[in-house]
């Protein structure tokens, strides 16, 4: 015998289950718990970047939209900085339950700046994305970068092998501060998600 | 170099596709997730504070009903701790939860069930950690009810958890379920979790000591995150 390592292990995930907007965007249903459900506003004052708003979907893999999936981002302001506080104009912190019948969800958000890799490299413009679902076992982990930003130096995009896949992580500009990001679970166009 | 977050362990998890939970099929990824460390992105994540919370966001018994009314049902206390893979408190970490109620019924537009609603009782509420890592909340325990996956599949008895830590990286959404409930052993979404010892952390243990006499049982439920590695070895302590 050897001494024991003392670690304890992650909590096993669950399913969020197909009423996950009970528990995350109450009022999303109708249920009134709550005076605003959370992640729902990113901008809470005075900030400074370009506006956009990223509009997509969740789609499974007979092309079908999910209309129970819940969606969250997390990214930096304008500069490559991060919320430290409740109270920050900018949160950072969005989440989005979709339209209860499309599917569709919509996020008004700032363009994030860069932010830097841990050998110090610095990434490009990027919005982490989490999706969870019914039939969703663990939450699966992604990231939005921008078709119009230049992307080639970016350290984690140039880990990709198959690069004919890293189109999926881009989101296309359609005008006027709109980004479409679409999200495949399976199929030819199976987004890249990420295991770190 | 930041300290970063060691590995998710996959095989603890359940994995994406489980054929014996139906819905698994057409939304399980079927490439392998690509591997990459966090970054300051994933190492970071939003923060929230305790003003945000109302008084009765941890009493789901009281928290939709009317004056004077309370949810029916089997009254419980839920308390635990949130804990990272180093056995570090995680202070500040959001929780929250949503359930059936003690019919075994929702309160959402695309429920079906045939169980009645309780009209005091909405079936969700959040709270935040404290210095210890501790919460509390209090609830009626939820009913079993059948679901469409096989003909004839019930859901044991639980409570949905979603939880943040201090990275978006720790975030995660489990279930919970209730000591020497029968219908565990037989659930395909429970199932999905590979391991006996990994379904039994997802276990609340009634906890006799906790109980409240004559008002409510009380259950343990300790929930643990993933950890940040932390070595004098890499070029940054945390707080330095």
């Amino acid at each position: 015998m050897v001494q024991k390592i003392d670690v304890n292990r992650e909590s096993p995930s669950q399913t969020a289950g197909p009423y996950v907007h009970i528990g995350c965007t109450p009022g999303v249903d109708g249920l009134e718990i709550y005076p605003h459900d959370l992640g729902s506003q990113m901008i809470r004052g005075d900030v400074s970047g370009e506006r956009i708003t990223i509009k997509g979907a969740v789609h499974d893999g007979t092309g079908m939209a999910l209309r129970d999936a819940l969606v969250e981002i997390w990214q930096a302001d304008s500069e490559g900085r991060f919320a430290k506080g409740p109270d920050a104009p900018f949160t950072g912190f969005g989440r989005s339950a979709g339209d209860m019948t499309t599917g569709e969800f919509t996020f008004q958000t700032i363009k994030p700046g860069r932010v830097a890799f841990p050998d110090g490299r610095m990434q490009a413009p990027h919005i982490l994305f989490w999706i969870v679902a019914r039939g969703i076992n663990l939450g699966l982990q992604t990231r939005m970068y921008f078709a119009d930003e230049d992307n080639s130096d970016d350290p984690v995009l140039s880990r990709i092998e198959h690069a004919s896949r890293i189109p999926t992580l881009l989101a296309q500009p359609q005008g006027d501060g709109v980004y479409r990001f679409d999200i495949h679970l399976q199929g030819p166009q199976e987004t890249i998600f990420f295991d770190c | 170099m930041t300290n970063g977050f060691p590995a998710r362990s996959r095989a603890w998890h359940p994995p994406a596709l489980t054929p014996a939970y139906k819905t698994s099929l057409a939304r399980s990824p079927r490439h392998a997730p690509l591997m990459m460390p966090t970054t300051a992105s994933e190492e970071s994540g939003p923060v929230f504070g305790h003003d945000m919370l109302g008084p009765l966001d941890n009493d789901l018994i009281l928290n939709f009903a009317s004056d004077g009314q309370s949810a029916i049902g089997p009254r419980i206390i839920l308390y635990g701790r949130v804990i990272d893979e180093m056995g570090r408190p995680v202070p500040g970490a959001l929780i929250e939860v949503w359930q059936a109620n003690a019919g075994g019924r929702y309160r959402h537009s695309k429920e079906r069930y045939l169980a009645p609603l309780d009209p005091n009782f909405g079936g969700c509420g959040r709270m935040i950690t404290g210095a210890d890592g501790g919460y509390e909340f209090r609830t009626v325990q939820p009913g079993p009810y059948p679901w469409p996956n096989g003909p004839n599949d019930w859901r044991p008895a639980h409570i949905h958890f979603s939880v943040f830590g201090h990275s978006f990286a720790q975030r995660l959404i489990t279930q919970m379920y209730f000591e020497g409930d029968p219908m565990i052993w037989l659930c395909p979404i429970v199932g999905a979790i590979p391991s006996r010892a990994a379904i039994e952390t997802l276990v609340a243990a009634y906890d006799p000591v906790r109980t409240i006499p004559m008002d409510a049982r009380a259950y343990k439920f300790d929930i643990v995150l993933r950890g940040r590695r932390q070595t004098l070895f890499e070029n940054r302590i945390e707080g330095a």
